[in-house]
Order: structure tokens, then sequence, then C-alpha cells
């Protein structure tokens, strides 16, 4: 992070320069279908995802099963657009908590710089980061069972320290600024300032981050799924069909392949996106790119 | 044949135009001013002659340097050319050098660059030149970082680092902006002597024509990438012809009209401070050492009547913007009493709303003093939430904000534009807008004057001037800018490390000056007529 905010003049334009980034589209559109894919999965999916079909087992890809079946004939289409429903549900809530509970966090530190506020906070958030994410993750669902839900939590938990952070950094060198002042003269508490003030400021900055991090919350869920920690069966997730193709991996590739492939063009999309914001967001990076 | 000819540049980026029919030369030895307000195009001209233009910036005319044309020269040739042969010198000292490479090193870099020399002679030279500069050996060894030294002492170095070869013309943009008054005038003395004892041709770009009255033999004004006028400094400056360089003459010698106030003495002050004293602690000195104490604010006393404007001025870091923060409560003090208006300011973080409301502010940067997500009307009501529940509601509170709107010479329907629709100027006015809506007692403007151009500046003093007699306001006007104190202020406080050194009636204190430092102060203060008058 800069030490000096950018503070952008131009407001509601931004969206517009965002449409015009070739990063930020693509990885849109990318994102876009999956997205999509796990909306329609609601109303509608090709097959039932947990029906068996031993018969049909390991069938390539047809026009009947378009990416073909798994090892118990489930279609893996419709278990990729059910898994896709866990993946995202898992990842954004997890980012969510971090967000909501992390934001305001970092505020109330920079608020209160140098205080005992301020070390208690900053010091927790070292303690969560000092431990590997995934090691906790799966103490967590280890300790109260695995389940979707505490994968969220588990992933949630460790972006916490992450948005606290950058919310003080940011918040910090917007609390010497001159309008700040103003709205001291005038006044208002703290609280008031950093939402009225602060926040909307630092925004930017906080969009781009739940871009990365919810990247990182799609491959974290995936993992879990993978050691049998996320979503228990017969709810379809892309890490658990990764793991379970692995064995047939030399009869039947494409069971392990579409899954990890699936994971893969999620993330760079979202990656993709946070990239693509990041240019428009910076001055320094759209002036040097233009 | 002069050692540098500019012939009808021009200069367009993209689609804009940005420089016109330029002419200008300078002589070995010469000093040439080039004056303009921001947006004139002066820093453009002094990079077209660098050649460091932006990427899309197309030059026509001729550059004639030394016998070689610069226009079109290839990227290679420049950069034999700069650093060698045509040095600069920036505006801003604290950036101008790497924090982590020693003064010597930085030095001695540029030598490297350009001559076949060891790295032992360029260090020897590197030392010379900074004993040139003023930076003799024993307190200023080559290997010290710049942090160590102050903005003065940093400028220095810089004029070193673009002299250090003896180049045969030297370009400083704005080398004293940044730099306090007596400090300015040094590094001023530093640069002519370096002209006079090398022969160097010296082009100095600046907005302040005092200061180019004062070294430069010949001027340039420039206006919207145009010279409007120029030849030798005095007749210039006696027989001005263009209206532009006209105005601007009047602008900086600018004094608003003033009736003298009404002051009741015998009233409760607006502002009243009592032995104030405001200590920083200090780097604790090892593991068991006490920690020191800075004194910022050292027992500071004094009193703001109704309707009086008082003005406070001293040297960066003497203390006067952590006393007016003192004054806003957004400063604890370590000891004294500050009242506003009889009501006593605890200095806590929470003084009371209803002090407060008598009491506003307006800060240097008009781009920093306002949230750039917000409309004009949202920015300008920021402090009614001093008034709580008794704050206007609906078409009275348009009406406050028209009615602010309008004080400061702007329209009521700019209320819904956003901050960055207006210039520096304009949004210095709704900064003023924004003290002014809750009618309060006392405007502390802290340095709101010093980031403006000359003319806006000329605006806006008419502007305070006009307030101040119509609203019957009290103004503490904080500034290191003598000119303008002196302009708007009944009486006027000097400050020093912390403490008042001298107050006075303000033209007593500018007349007959008692203080030593007071003395320096006004000393080294660029003034035109008096600098015009020693060319004779």
């Amino acid at each position: 992070m800069s030490d000096v905010m950018p503070v952008d003049e131009r407001g509601d334009s931004l969206w517009k320069a965002a449409f015009s980034s070739r990063s930020f589209v693509i990885g849109l559109a990318l994102t876009g279908i999956f997205a999509v894919a796990a909306i329609i999965s609601f109303a509608w999916v090709p097959y039932d995802p947990a029906a068996q079909d031993i018969p049909n087992k390991l069938k390539g890809f047809s026009g009947a099963h378009w990416l073909g079946t798994d090892h118990f004939g489930r279609d893996i289409l419709s278990m990729i657009m059910v898994g896709a429903r866990t993946s995202i549900a898992v990842a954004l809530i997890a980012v969510g908590v971090g967000l909501v509970i992390g934001t305001p966090l970092g505020l109330a530190a920079a608020a209160r710089r140098g205080s005992l506020l301020d070390d208690v906070i900053m010091r927790a958030n070292d303690l969560v980061f000092a431990f590997p994410a995934l090691l906790i993750a799966i103490l967590i669902t280890a300790v109260f069972g695995p389940s979707a839900v505490n994968a969220i939590l588990a992933i949630g938990i460790f972006n916490i320290p992450v948005f606290a952070r950058l919310a003080r950094g940011a918040a910090l060198s917007l609390w010497q600024r001159e309008f700040i002042l103003a709205a001291r003269v005038a006044g208002k508490g703290a609280v008031r300032i950093s939402a009225e003030h602060i926040l909307p400021n630092i925004l930017n900055t906080l969009v781009v981050q739940v871009t990365i991090q919810f990247s990182l919350g799609i491959l974290a869920e995936a993992a879990l799924a993978y050691v049998g920690l996320g979503a228990q069966p017969p709810i379809p997730s892309w890490g658990r069909m990764l793991a379970e193709s692995q064995t047939m991996v030399s009869l039947a590739p494409h069971v392990a392949l579409v899954p990890g492939l699936v994971i893969v063009l999620t993330v760079l999309g979202v990656n993709l996106m946070g990239d693509g914001l990041r240019d428009v967001f910076d001055p320094r990076l759209r002036r040097s790119r233009s | 044949m002069s050692l540098l000819t500019v012939k009808d540049l021009s200069l367009t980026i993209g689609s804009t135009a940005i420089l016109r029919d330029i002419d200008l030369s300078v002589d070995a030895g010469q000093i040439l001013g080039i004056i303009g307000e921001s947006g004139s195009g002066k820093s453009m001209t002094a990079l077209s002659i660098m050649q460091l233009l932006p990427e899309g910036a197309r030059l026509g005319g001729s550059i004639h340097f030394d016998g070689r044309e610069i226009v079109g020269a290839s990227e290679a040739e420049m950069c034999g050319l700069r650093g060698d042969d045509i040095g600069m010198v920036f505006q801003e000292p604290m950036t101008a050098l790497n924090p982590v490479k020693t003064i010597g090193d930085q030095v001695a870099e540029t030598v490297l660059i350009h001559s076949r020399v060891g790295k032992t002679e360029a260090r020897r030279i590197a030392r010379e030149t900074l004993n040139r500069v003023g930076l003799p050996e024993a307190q200023f060894p080559l290997d010290r970082y710049p942090h160590e030294l102050s903005g003065g002492q940093r400028q220095r170095v810089v004029i070193a680092m673009a002299i250090a070869l003896r180049p045969r013309l030297l370009i400083a943009d704005e080398p004293t902006t940044a730099l306090d008054v007596t400090t300015q005038a040094q590094i001023l003395t530093l640069l002519q002597k370096l002209v006079q004892e090398d022969g160097m041709a010296l082009i100095l770009i600046t907005h302040d024509l005092a200061v180019v009255a004062d070294v430069a033999d010949k001027i340039a004004i420039m206006q919207r990438g145009v010279v409007v006028e120029s030849g030798d400094t005095l007749p210039v400056f006696r027989n001005m012809q263009h209206p532009y360089s006209k105005a601007l003459l009047e602008a900086s010698a600018h004094v608003p009209r003033r009736t003298d106030p009404e002051v009741d003495l015998d009233a409760v002050p607006v502002l009243s401070v009592n032995n104030v004293v405001r200590e920083y602690r200090t780097v604790r000195k090892g593991w068991f050492g006490k920690p020191g104490a800075f004194r910022a604010v050292d027992d500071v006393s004094f009193v703001v009547h109704k309707g009086e404007n008082v003005g406070l001025v001293g040297e960066s870091g003497c203390g006067k913007s952590t006393l007016a923060r003192a004054i806003m409560a957004l400063e604890n003090t370590q000891a004294g009493s500050i009242k506003l208006d009889g009501e006593s300011l605890n200095g806590e973080e929470g003084a009371s709303m209803s002090a407060r409301r008598k009491l506003q502010v307006v800060f240097q940067d008009p781009y920093g003093s306002f949230n750039p997500r917000h409309r004009v009307r949202r920015l300008v009501t920021e402090p009614f939430h001093l008034l709580g529940a008794d704050a206007p509601q609906g078409a009275e509170r348009e009406q406050a904000v028209a009615e602010a709107l309008v004080n400061v010479g702007l329209l009521p329907q700019d209320a819904d534009k956003y901050i960055h629709e207006f210039s520096g100027g304009q949004r210095q006015r709704i900064a003023i807008a924004r003290a002014l809506i809750i009618k309060p007692r006392l405007i502390i403007l802290d340095e709101a004057l010093s980031a403006l151009d000359v003319s806006i500046r000329a605006q806006i003093l008419d502007l305070l001037a006009d307030l101040s007699a119509r609203l019957h306001i009290s103004y503490l006007f904080i500034s290191h800018d003598l000119h303008v104190v002196r302009a708007i202020t009944d009486r006027v406080m000097v400050m020093k490390a912390g403490r008042i050194v001298e107050s006075g009636a303000t033209e007593d204190v500018f007349h007959a000056p008692q203080h030593d430092y007071t003395k320096t102060l006004l000393a080294a203060t660029p003034n035109l007529e008096s600098a015009l008058a020693g060319r004779g």
C-alpha cells in the first residue's frame, strides 16, 4: 500500500473507466459465466447431481452429458453448476465476514492511533496472522465437524486482519488531510468522521482487496473440500470432485480435469477483475497505461 | 550571439497548445527571470529547453544553445548536455534528494555520469562543490543523509548537484518557493554569487515579482503560454505596457481597502490565550533514560478582540500551527487556558459544541480541504453539525447555503457541483463559505492564501477585508508571508521557537521592529519597491 492515498475526484465515471479496462471485462465475463451457472442451477440442472447411473459411469463428453459422467455415472455439468453455488457462497460470505468485521476494527484503530485500542486491535490481528490459515481452518472443522458453515467461519476469520490492516493503513493517511481537520473543527466525532469521510475514500482500496480475497476464498474452499472438511456429500463441491477423481486420472482424465479447470478459470477471472479495478482506481497506474 | 536563444518556440501536447511564439535569450553571466502564475507555461518552457517533455509533446521553432540546436536533438545528445552543460534545480528540496544515499554520493554521482574521473576525484569535486554552496566540511561531511539537513540545506545540496560540473546554464524552477523567507534570501544570494563566479547563465522561474526584481538582469512575463512582456528588469518594471503585467504588478502589491474596525476593548475578548504550553515528548535516550520534552508552544498569551484582525507570523517550525490547533481544541495543552468568547476550552477533544460554534478555520491547501466525494452543499453545511438540533432545515438551510456562497462571490447554484469543478481560488472561497455558514466570532486562517496565485490572492484579500467589515468577524491570520499579513491585519505577533517575541500594531511593527528576529525577517522579505529603488 502506498502511504499517500490517491483520493479520486472523478467518483462515478470510474465504473465507466472500469469497463474500458480489458482485464476487468475479461475477468468479469469469466466470473460471470460461473455466477450465472450457479444461479441457473437453482431453477434447472440437466440431471440431478446426486443421481447415480452406474452403467453410464466415466463417460466422455457427449450430447447427453456435455461434460461427461463420473465414477458413479453422475452428470459432471450438473455437479459443477451446483458446486459453483457452494464455492461462490462460501467465498463470498467469508470475504463479507472479513470486510464487515475487519474494516470497522481498522477504522477504529486509525481513529485512535497510538492508543491502547489501536495496540489491542493490531496485536490481535498479528496473532491471527501468525498462524497458517489452512491449518487453523482444519482445526476448526476438526473440532466443530466438517460443514460448509464451518468452512465459511474458518476462511472468514483469516480475512478479518487483512481488511483491518488495509483499512487502518489507508485511513491513517486520510486522518492527516485538511478536510478531516475541518470536520473535527465542526465538532464531529471519530465514528461519524470515519463513516462519513474516511470510509467513502478508502472504498476503492477495499473493493480491490475484496476481489483478491474472494479468489483466495474460492481456493481455500476447494482445498478444504479436497481434504474432506468442506461441504459434505451429497452436496457437490469442486474440491471434492477433484479429490474423488484423482484415482481415476489415467482412466478418465476429464473427470479430474473439468473441476480443476473450473477452479483455475474462476480464480483467474476474479483476479483479472481485481487487476482491472486496481488499474482504474490508482491514477498513477492509469496514466502509465493509457 | 547569446548563450541560449529561444525563437518562435511552440509546444503542443496531444491537441492542446501549451506554448506559443516564445522568444527568450540569456547570456553568460546573466540572470533571466521568468514570471508567471500557475498554468502560464513557465515550467514547460524550462522542460522544453531540457527536452524533458511528457510523451506526446510536439515542439516547434528553435532553441539554440551554445551553437547547437536542441529542438530535434537525439536523446543521447541531450543526455550529454543535461547535468553537464545545463543544470536544473527544482522547487521541492524535500523530494529532490534520494533519502537513502548520502549527500556526498549524490553530488559525486552527477560528476561520475558525465566526466571520466575516478571515484576519489568525483568525491573531491563533490566536497569542493558543497563548500561552494555553503555547506563546509566541518559541519557537513560527505556522509550526511538528506534527513539530517534542514530544507534550506537540502536545497543547497540540490544546487550543488546542479552546478558540480560548472554548467553553462542553470535553470532554477521556483527554487525558493518551499523555503522560509530568511532561507530564501540566503539561497538567492548563493545563486547570484555562483553566476558571478562561474560566468554561468541562470534562468530563474518564479511567481514572485519581488524576487525577480531583486536579482534578475532581464525578465519575461508569461501568461497562458505566451510571453506578454520582456526586456531588462528595471525598464520593464518602471514602464509596464501589457495589461496583464500591469495587473500582476498591482496584485502583488495589493492592499485591500479597510476601514479601522471598531474594537471594543472592554468587552469580553473573542479569544484569549493565557500562558499556553504545548509539549511533545521526544524519544527516550537509552533503555532507562527519561523521555525528553520539546516545547512547541512556550508560555504564549494574547487576546483577540471583537472585530479585530490579528496576524501571527513566523517561519516553519516556530509553533504557529501547533498553537492554532490548540485553539481549535485539536491538540492537548499542558498548561494555560484558552477562552473563546469567555468560554473555556478544556483542551481535550471534547471542547463543548457551544464553544466550537464560535470558531471556524480555513486551511492552506485548497485541494486537500474538501472531501472529494461530496457536493458543495454538503461540504459547506458541515459546520451545521455544531448547531445540533438548532441547525436550519429545508428551505431555511438552502437559504443559508445560498447566502454563504453569495457572500464569497459564488452563485447559489454552485451548491450542486462537486469540488473538482472549481479552481484553487474558488475552492478557497468555498472554504471561507464553510467557515462563515454558522456565523462564527473568529475565523482562523492558517496560511489560507499561501497556495494561491498573486492575482487570486488579491481577490481573496479583498473578500476577507469586505467580510470582516460587514460581518464583524475577527481573524487570526497565520502566515509566513509578511506582505499579506501587513495588508489584512490590525495587530501582528511575531513567533519564534514557540514564543511570541514581538507584538504590536501592524504598522508599528513593520516600520519600527524592536526584536532582532523581526528585523531579520523584514530584511529577508523581498520587497519590490526597495529592490527597484536599489537598482537606481
